[in-house]
């Protein structure tokens, strides 16, 4: 059986030791976060945990590096819009 | 080469301060080079947050720079591009009864002298700050308060000196002054002699030292603090906020580490906390004793920030002077020598007036303000 994590509610199959960002991309994902400003697309740029990048939310903490995350089983990952904090708006 | 001609004016130090005296010097029709050992704002400058800052000054000689440095600056902000200058106010803040009269006691008399302070009561400041703990005192509201990003607000006004024929040279470090008997005739530095009418130290927390060039003792210190930085958030503070006691800290003599909760947004989204004061000499090592301090002072004030990250701290030196006044004005001890220096946390704020007071007493004009609270030689 595939170890799977959840992007928005729909498993993605991963390998021991990868990393979310990694088994995004060999799922075909390579965006999963827009930007604070234009909303535009972002994913995985230096794939080494330096730029902050590939920001998504995992278990309800936004701001996670998808590129050094270990995919875990069961994982509840979601896309991230700007900031990840929309809640705290006033 | 530094170019071999004489120039009206040498400026020792592009931080914020050495910037505004270049610019008003130019403005004059002064031809005007400024030197540095480092980068443009590579030190107190571009280690703190901008402020321009009324609401933690007491009636006295500095609330009067701070007042006039503050028209200043407005008028700065109209004429160059792009320093983020936000006038987004201050909300000061008590936790306790009694830090609320104290509080309202400086508020009565800083509107004497002619500062817009309004008091907000416990059940209303949740109007100014949503996020707000909701168990506070009460505060006051000094909507003139504003801020500037530090870093280029000094680039812009030296490039807008070098507009008016001002020389910039960044990474030339001076090693000592040009004198004739007492008079200072220009600085020495490692690529070569740079002769002057005037030379202005604004030299930061190494202003002391630039003084010791010339035989003259200037007790500057650097006081260390540290700024936390929140990842991106919303606008969750709208004002600088800070508590009541932070004033307290800023003139404190102690030597030993002080914390007091400052906490801002910013047009970037970061939350920025400080602020913590220590006299360390120039220790760069992060304390993360003081980041965990300040963390919890800022969750004191915005308890929603327990669930946010801190994704990077900063350090940087405040030039400390004794009275916690900055030296500005000609040197009595060294014709041809004026100090602009020793801000401590103040300088962005201060340094429009200081540029401009500068600026007159090269052309030898009766400054806008009394200068002699900020006399080099009062501590001799």
């Amino acid at each position: 059986m595939t170890a799977t994590f959840n992007l928005d509610g729909r498993p993605v199959p991963f390998r021991a030791g990868q990393s979310i960002g990694a088994a995004l991309i060999a799922a075909g994902v390579l965006s999963w976060r827009s930007t604070r400003q234009g909303g535009r697309p972002r994913g995985i740029f230096c794939g080494i945990g330096a730029c902050f990048d590939c920001l998504i939310m995992v278990d309800g903490r936004p701001n996670t590096r998808a590129c050094i995350e270990p995919a875990r089983d069961e994982l509840d990952v979601r896309r991230q819009d700007g900031n990840g904090h929309a809640e705290l708006t006033v | 080469m530094i170019r071999p001609s004489p120039a009206d004016v040498v400026v020792i130090g592009a931080g914020v301060v050495g910037a505004a005296c270049a610019w008003h010097l130019a403005r004059m029709g002064l031809s005007v080079t400024v030197v540095d050992r480092g980068p443009v704002a590579g030190g107190t400058t571009g280690a703190g947050e901008g402020n321009l800052l009324v609401s933690d000054k007491a009636p006295g000689p500095e609330l009067e720079l701070a007042l006039l440095s503050l028209k200043l600056w407005q008028g700065i902000a109209e004429e160059l591009p792009d320093v983020e200058y936000d006038r987004k106010g201050a909300l000061v803040v008590a936790d306790s009864a009694p830090a609320l009269r104290g509080l309202l006691q400086t508020a009565a008399k800083q509107r004497d002298a002619g500062v817009q302070a309004h008091p907000v009561a416990a059940t209303a400041l949740a109007e100014y700050e949503p996020h707000l703990a909701s168990d506070l005192a009460g505060g006051v509201h000094y909507p003139d308060d504003a801020q500037v990003q530090p870093m280029l607000a000094a680039a812009r006004l030296l490039a807008a000196a070098r507009d008016l024929g001002a020389q910039l040279r960044c990474h030339v470090e001076v090693t000592g002054l040009l004198r004739s008997g007492e008079r200072v005739t220009g600085v020495r530095t490692r690529a070569g002699d740079l002769r002057s009418g005037a030379v202005v130290n604004a030299a930061g927390t190494w202003a002391g030292e630039i003084a010791s060039m010339a035989g003259i003792r200037l007790p500057i210190a650097p006081r260390r603090g540290f700024i936390l930085v929140t990842e991106p958030l919303p606008r969750v503070v709208r004002h600088k906020v800070y508590a009541a006691d932070y004033v307290a800290a800023v003139e404190s003599d102690d030597a030993d580490l002080q914390v007091s909760p400052v906490v801002e947004g910013t047009a970037a989204g970061p939350v920025l906390i400080g602020s913590s004061r220590e006299r360390v000499g120039h220790d760069r090592t992060i304390s993360v004793d003081v980041l965990r301090r300040l963390a919890a002072a800022a969750i004191r004030l915005f308890p929603v920030l327990a669930g946010v990250a801190a994704i990077r701290a900063y350090r940087g030196f405040r030039p400390y002077t004794p009275d916690h006044l900055p030296v500005i004005g000609p040197d009595p001890r060294s014709p041809g020598l004026l100090h602009a220096c020793g801000h401590e946390g103040a300088g962005v704020g201060l340094a429009a007036g200081t540029g401009h007071l500068i600026a007159q007493s090269v052309f030898g004009e009766a400054p806008d303000l009394d200068l002699r609270p900020f006399r080099p030689e009062r501590f001799a």
